[in-house]
């Protein structure tokens, strides 16, 4: 039995007590259970994004290579030659904070069937993590889960999981973030949309069963947790990675039929948001009867059925008689399959179970009277600009450039990306082990390749939401340049505690002025994204996370860079000012164990005119290593750059000011590129044309990192510090 | 030599292994289903990497009777050739055309990284355009790669001289370290007495292409081309 639905009831799915009184006007009536349900989901946060909509709205979205920006399953951008990419990132924090390995899983599970369900074979994988502080009890079986369940289901599948980055810090003790990234690739003129062109299509459901799991995930996903919610683990969905790669070849098999007139995955909110989404957007009514749905379990009722999240599930709108071309498809691939309603010209979501109508709401309203709420936002308190002087430098040089190496945030994450297959599919030419600073994959068959990176840089964000904003698209960009693509569009993932608090809306609402200012100005729209709120452990939020996911294009991979070529005898540049900014620095935080300070501004026009002259050298081959400063300034770029090349590096002038500053800050618009003499005066004649700084930091060479009277480090000594911690952390006691 | 590729559900490297053998060959190898019958005229059959039916039972276990292994038997039997490559290669123990068992990785991670191969042997028709004793590097990506046999066999295998590669380091030394995912006598591949089937764990067909970081496993499929 159902109990009965009252404003208690609406309030326990999530519901305040306005939004029902909205219920009840739409329905004219007091809703079924099962409706009562379709709204809570459609409405969640995760679903409707009521809070962070109206800030949405500023991020650009077009330009003329975009074909389509966010508000289908994925961003597509034109890449050329008749391609597409398609692409997205997805946050699956709550699911995996309590069931790491599953609730990673079904986030890499999830974000692919995104980005297949629109046309495109997935062709790369990439995630972002944040963690919590090392020494917390729950942080190394969270990682060690976490990792087993994007590799289980990644290798499984058979894409290659690329590019990534990891963080740790107690702010995420209570509420790790787990962002999957898909990249995929479909021909431009045979994309896939969710929209139900008419009524009287057959509605087929195809996939794994519908069991009893994830029921109301996306309502878990839409507040904050309280001690004791590791009991919602029942609520987290299994994934079955076999049964997605089968998913993935019928998918695009049956689309290569010609059969398909609309698709969309089930995902959050399952077939609720599926047969809403499909039936709104294409302006029609949907009927379903779910006696028809294949099922796992036996009993369950309409309600468990349109609220499950069972994972692996597609929803495709068919044309007229076309259904047994889906079945020859569904057929081959073993996959259970249904026609289990069809569209209609009534504009209503009607669901049928058992012979009764269990639900019947009028599609528009669902859709067009969904709340959207500007929130109260209050400024964040900004941290004070550091000068050199107000940090002190290091007493033991040798101590402090290994402490940075070898620091959670600074180490090598070998230990993980080993565990991710890297080259399935032939097509990768940067990985995590390569040392680049995107992953770059090859379009088959083509001379092009698309470069992908993750950033953000949730220390900045803190200490100032409108730089951080602006510098985890910055960084993007810089990634991209670095390896000698041109940046094209980016996918977002905003991750952030209550909404409902003015302090935790500012972060939101400055963090996207600065991510929409840097969108902005340097022509890198946004194509599609997802915002997790409500990252909070009793009442304390997560560090704001705005995760940028970028992608860029390669013309021609053969002039693609990385930061692994440096050569004994090049010279060693740095590329743009340094000023030398502590402020919020991996230096100030993990070498003196503060947090504070202004992070570095980001100056948009600098970072253009910089990136363009990086590319350019690239592409006309004078460079031979390239690598954005971020974290841990000059000193770490460089220690990487010598790791990577198996070459030591020879400093001998540092740019003017105090050479703590000089070489822990992390001043933005910088590059450091090794090239070969020959290469020094076109260098020069371009730099000086586009108005760039440079400083010839010194050469390459020998087997240490050295500064002059300062430090003389051998490389095997970084080495060992950079790739000590976290396969000690991982396998120590 | 005319090679064909078995795909099982959820076999996900026969691209890789198409592309590969497609260079050294010059035609595009033949794909077959797992529920084809018919391998006429086939001279050469791979089986690739992936998770054939998801790994569930055990890997290979289901692939092992699905119906096209029958033939695949028959193939050897009659003296074909066979490649297994990783899954391929659990396919081939799982259908007893090769010996022994690959059991999880000792460290019981999945693990994608590079590894150096040792030749064995460099006298048979997948071996020969290396020298005996010589190093290669291949990509292994696998959880399940610890190569098992009961010491008869293993014994067996050594006095028969059926071990094809073995991990090793970069300078050929066949050590503990090298031997990263725990195998038997640091077994990575192993050879039908015929020698003409081969199973190996890491993968050759992806390093083809100085694109892919290297070629080392592109005189593996130049011998097949030629025979």
């Amino acid at each position: 039995m159902n109990p009965d639905v009252n404003e208690s009831l609406a309030r326990s799915f999530g519901l305040s007590a306005e939004e029902y009184g909205r219920v009840l006007a739409i329905m004219g009536r007091t809703p079924s259970f099962t409706e009562l349900g379709v709204f809570s989901v459609m409405w969640s946060e995760h679903c409707s994004y009521k809070s962070s909509r109206v800030w949405l709205k500023q991020l650009p979205t077009k330009a003329p290579w975009v074909i389509h920006g966010p508000g289908e399953n994925a961003g597509v951008v034109d890449i050329g030659d008749g391609l597409a990419a398609i692409f997205k990132m997805e946050s699956h924090n709550h699911p995996s904070f309590i069931e790491p390995y599953q609730g990673a899983a079904t986030g890499v599970g999830g974000i692919m069937r995104d980005v297949f369900t629109m046309g495109a074979r997935p062709i790369a994988l990439l995630n972002a993590l944040r963690f919590g502080d090392p020494s917390h009890p729950k942080t190394k079986r969270l990682v060690a889960g976490v990792v087993a369940g994007i590799g289980g289901y990644g290798n499984c599948v058979g894409v290659p999981t690329v590019a990534g980055e990891t963080n740790f810090h107690k702010g995420y003790d209570g509420n790790i973030l787990v962002n999957a990234m898909c990249v995929g690739l479909a021909d431009s003129d045979k994309i896939f949309y969710s929209a139900a062109p008419s009524a009287g299509l057959p509605v087929v459901y195809f996939g794994s069963k519908t069991g009893r799991d994830g029921i109301h995930g996306a309502t878990m996903a839409s507040a904050e947790f309280v001690e004791g919610d590791e009991d919602k683990r029942p609520t987290v969905q299994v994934g079955d990675p076999f049964a997605e790669k089968l998913l993935i070849e019928a998918t695009l098999e049956l689309m290569a039929t010609g059969a398909v007139a609309a698709i969309q995955d089930m995902g959050a909110a399952g077939l609720t948001s599926s047969s809403v989404e499909m039936a709104g957007k294409g302006g029609v009514g949907i009927e379903l009867d779910l006696d028809a749905v294949p099922q796992r379990e036996t009993g369950m009722t309409a309600y468990e059925m349109m609220l499950s999240e069972s994972q692996e599930r597609m929803l495709a709108v068919l044309k007229p008689g076309r259904e047994a071309d889906g079945y020859r498809v569904f057929e081959k691939w073993g996959l259970d399959a249904a026609v289990i309603g069809h569209t209609t010209d009534t504009g209503q979501l009607v669901l049928k179970h058992k012979g009764e109508t269990v639900c019947d709401i009028p599609l528009a309203p669902l859709f067009d009277d969904a709340p959207c709420y500007d929130r109260p936002w209050t400024q964040p308190v900004l941290q004070p600009r550091l000068s050199p002087a107000d940090v002190p430098a290091p007493t033991d040089w040798r101590r402090a450039i290994l402490t940075l190496l070898g620091c959670p945030d600074g180490a090598s994450k070998r230990w993980l990306w080993e565990q991710y297959d890297r080259h399935v599919m032939a097509d990768t030419l940067h990985d995590s082990s390569t040392g680049a600073d995107a992953g770059i994959v090859r379009v088959h068959g083509a001379k092009k390749a698309l470069a992908v990176t993750s950033d953000c840089t949730p220390r900045y964000v803190q200490a100032d939401p409108y730089e951080g904003g602006k510098q985890a698209v910055a960084e993007a960009w810089r990634n991209l340049t670095s390896v000698g693509a041109d940046p094209i569009a980016i996918t977002d993932n905003l991750n952030f505690g209550n909404p409902e608090r003015p302090e935790i809306m500012g972060q939101i609402v400055r963090a996207t002025d600065g991510m929409a200012e840097a969108c902005r100005a340097l022509d890198f729209p946004v194509v599609s994204g997802n915002v997790s709120l409500y990252n909070e452990t009793n009442g304390a939020a997560i560090p704001p996370t705005p995760t940028v996911g970028a992608v860029g294009l390669l013309p021609d991979y053969a002039k693609r860079m990385g930061f692994g070529g440096m050569k004994p005898g090049d010279v060693v540049v740095v590329i743009g000012a340094t000023v030398g900014e502590l402020g919020s620095s991996l230096y100030l935080r993990d070498v003196l164990g503060r947090e504070e300070g202004a992070p570095p501004p980001v100056d948009l026009d600098t970072e253009r005119r910089h990136g363009d002259l990086v590319r350019g050298l690239i592409r006309s081959g004078l460079v031979h290593a390239v690598h954005d400063l971020s974290d841990g300034g000059l000193i770490v770029a460089a220690t990487e750059m010598a790791l990577a090349s198996r070459t030591g590096v020879f400093i001998d002038d540092l740019p003017e000011g105090p050479a703590h500053a000089i070489l822990f800050g992390e001043d933005q618009a910088r590059y450091l590129v090794a090239l070969p003499q020959h290469s020094m005066d076109v260098l020069d004649e371009r730099a000086a044309d586009a108005n760039v700084p440079y400083h010839v930091l010194g050469r390459a060479g020998g087997c240490e990192v050295a500064v002059t009277d300062l430090f003389a480090i051998d490389i095997d000594d970084l080495r060992a510090a950079n790739e000590a911690w976290m396969p000690g952390y991982m396998e120590g006691p | 030599m005319r090679a064909a590729i078995v795909v099982f559900p959820g076999i996900n490297r026969e691209r890789d292994m198409a592309i590969a053998l497609e260079a050294s060959f010059g035609t595009k190898p033949r794909m077959l289903w797992h529920k084809d019958t018919d391998i006429a005229g086939v001279d050469l059959i791979v089986i690739p990497g992936g998770f054939s039916f998801g790994d569930y039972l055990r890997c290979g276990a289901m692939a092992a009777h699905s119906p096209i292994m029958r033939a695949v038997k028959d193939h050897a039997a009659k003296g074909g050739y066979v490649l297994g490559v990783c899954n391929g290669f659990q396919i081939l123990t799982e259908a007893g055309i090769l010996p022994g068992a690959l059991l999880r990785n000792a460290s019981l991670r999945f693990l994608s990284m590079n590894t150096h191969l040792r030749v064995e042997r460099a006298d048979t028709v997948f071996t020969r355009r290396y020298q005996s004793g010589q190093t290669f590097q291949a990509i292994m990506a696998h959880g399940d790669g610890n190569y098992f046999a009961d010491d008869a066999t293993l014994d067996r295998l050594e006095s028969q001289n059926l071990v094809a590669l073995r991990y090793a380091n970069k300078f050929g030394a066949v050590t503990p370290e090298a031997n990263l995912n725990g195998s038997a006598r640091s077994i990575a591949g192993i050879l039908s007495p015929n020698l003409r089937v081969l199973g190996l764990m890491p993968h050759p067909e992806d390093l083809v292409d100085p694109l892919m970081g290297g070629t080392d496993g592109k005189p593996l499929f130049d011998a097949l081309a030629a025979a």
